[in-house]
């Protein structure tokens, strides 16, 4: 981390970039919060660790329009949604300084609390040049450890690999974290009737309070106008009048980001009431690769997404029906 | 003949693009081809204005089944529109067997203005796989009711 601040203060002082978006220490030792950092002082809080789960590349939307370079550390799941949001011409590439900074999984702190560990005075193990291995807590009831692999995140179990897609620099070492198929879930749901597929979506679904976390979190959900802010629209910004809005609202989500989503999990990690919001754009991904060939959003900027495009012999829409 | 108030008669929104489907369901009713009246269309200006919503939007308000109907893909008046389309719907069909609606309930069908007999024998068909189907209690005990 001491590597990753000199070298942001070195990029500040030569005038390279105007200020630095990365994390701030928060409250607790668990929960760093995104931030700027415009003077070489600043950096004093800057913070990069297991907890720095947040994705960075939506708030370039806005620095890109502010003068002079931003530098922003970037995980490599993040290049792909600074990839897609340069495909889309949201983001200015001169704008930015992308400092891929190493990933070694991040953490989930409803994982650690699932666990029993709570009370946490402060957490060690958890810092990029930690070998991730396990956790160690001091608590108020004592001291804790589990093991670094039982609390990541969903996502960085499904990963995709540790290699940045775009950037100007690299910093830190990644650890390969992938032990899972991120499809599995979602051909579990597939294989149920439609009863217990109903089930399973109305059980997760009525959670939904509503806040407009994952939207507004999503790198691909970044529309100027957005059809959930219109007063016209039955999701629009209130509290839902019946069980059918909130499946609306995700659906219409879901279906908004489909073939521009890169996976990224922020939904799910912001999710205040911990719905598995990813299984619905994993279920489009899953029909995208399988229907009109493998695709990650993202990847290549140049290329064309799956739905402002076409084939002469594309899919039938009853295929949805024949394959059962 | 007395109307049976306990039988199950479904509502079936038919999305009919301008240019072919509308042409061809006007053809069946000009060639007294018959189809049930439970069929409701409405007319769309191409296959691929009907934005997702739409869809969710009839189940919503009341919808036993959704049926889309355009041109052949090549014969699009816009050239290009039921291609797009045809992906929408398909992943949109796909998400909402997914969630648990019965994929019967969703269909699309290409209607080339001259296919009469097809447009009337596809919602003959589509009616009575609704019939079948029963009513969309699914969706039915979420939606607004008034």
């Amino acid at each position: 981390m001491q590597e990753l601040i000199d070298r942001a203060k070195a990029l500040l002082e030569d005038g390279t970039v105007r200020r630095v978006l990365g994390w701030k220490t928060g409250d607790l030792p668990y929960d760093p919060e995104p931030a700027y950092f415009e003077t070489p002082e600043s950096l004093k809080d800057f913070v990069y660790n297991g907890f720095c789960g947040a994705n960075l590349s939506k708030y370039m939307i806005e620095a890109s329009k502010l003068e002079g370079r931003t530098l922003v550390c970037l995980k490599p799941c993040d290049t792909y949604s600074f990839n897609q949001l340069l495909a889309e011409h949201r983001v200015d590439r001169d704008k930015a300084y992308i400092l891929g900074v190493g990933c070694k999984g991040k953490l989930s702190m409803e994982k650690i609390k699932a666990a029993g560990i709570k009370g946490i005075r402060s957490v060690s193990g958890a810092e990029l040049t930690d070998p991730a291995e396990t956790l160690f807590f001091d608590t108020l009831y004592g001291k804790a450890e589990m093991p670094y692999r039982d609390a990541m995140l969903e996502r960085c179990h499904v990963c995709r690999g540790k290699t940045h897609a775009v950037y100007d620099a690299l910093i830190g070492d990644s650890k390969d974290t992938t032990d899972a198929d991120r499809f599995d879930e979602v051909r579990r749901i597939e294989a149920l009737s439609p009863e217990e597929k109903f089930a399973f979506f109305q059980k997760e679904l009525s959670k939904c309070i509503r806040c407009n976390a994952c939207r507004n979190v999503c790198p691909a959900c970044s529309c100027r106008q957005c059809v959930f802010d219109s007063a016209k629209f039955d999701s629009a910004q209130k509290a839902n009048a019946d069980s059918f809005e909130e499946k609306m609202f995700h659906i219409i989500r879901a279906f908004d980001v489909a073939g521009r989503c890169t996976d990224c999990g922020e939904c799910s990690r912001v999710c205040p009431q911990g719905i598995p919001l990813h299984l619905f754009n994993r279920k489009f991904i899953k029909d995208i690769n399988e229907l009109y060939g493998d695709y990650q959003a993202g990847a290549d900027p140049t290329a064309k997404a799956p739905l402002t495009s076409f084939t002469l012999d594309d899919a039938e829409p009853n295929i949805v029906a024949e394959r059962g | 003949m007395p109307i049976n108030q306990e039988e199950f008669r479904p509502l079936i929104v038919a999305f009919c693009c301008n240019w072919c489907s509308y042409a061809g369901a006007d053809l069946a009713g000009s060639s007294r081809l018959s189809y049930p009246a439970d069929v409701k269309i409405i007319r769309v200006p191409c296959s691929c204005r009907v934005n997702p919503m739409f869809i969710l939007r009839a189940f919503e308000k009341g919808a036993d089944g959704v049926i889309l109907c355009g041109c052949h893909p090549g014969d699009c008046h816009y050239s290009t529109g039921n291609y797009y389309a045809r992906r929408r719907m398909t992943l949109l069909f796909s998400m909402l067997d997914y969630l648990g609606v019965e994929n019967g309930r969703t269909r699309v069908e290409w209607v080339s203005a001259a296919e009469g007999a097809k447009f009337s024998a596809t919602m003959n068909e589509f009616v009575e796989k609704i019939h079948s189907l029963g009513k969309n209690v699914r969706l039915g005990d979420l939606r607004c009711r008034n």
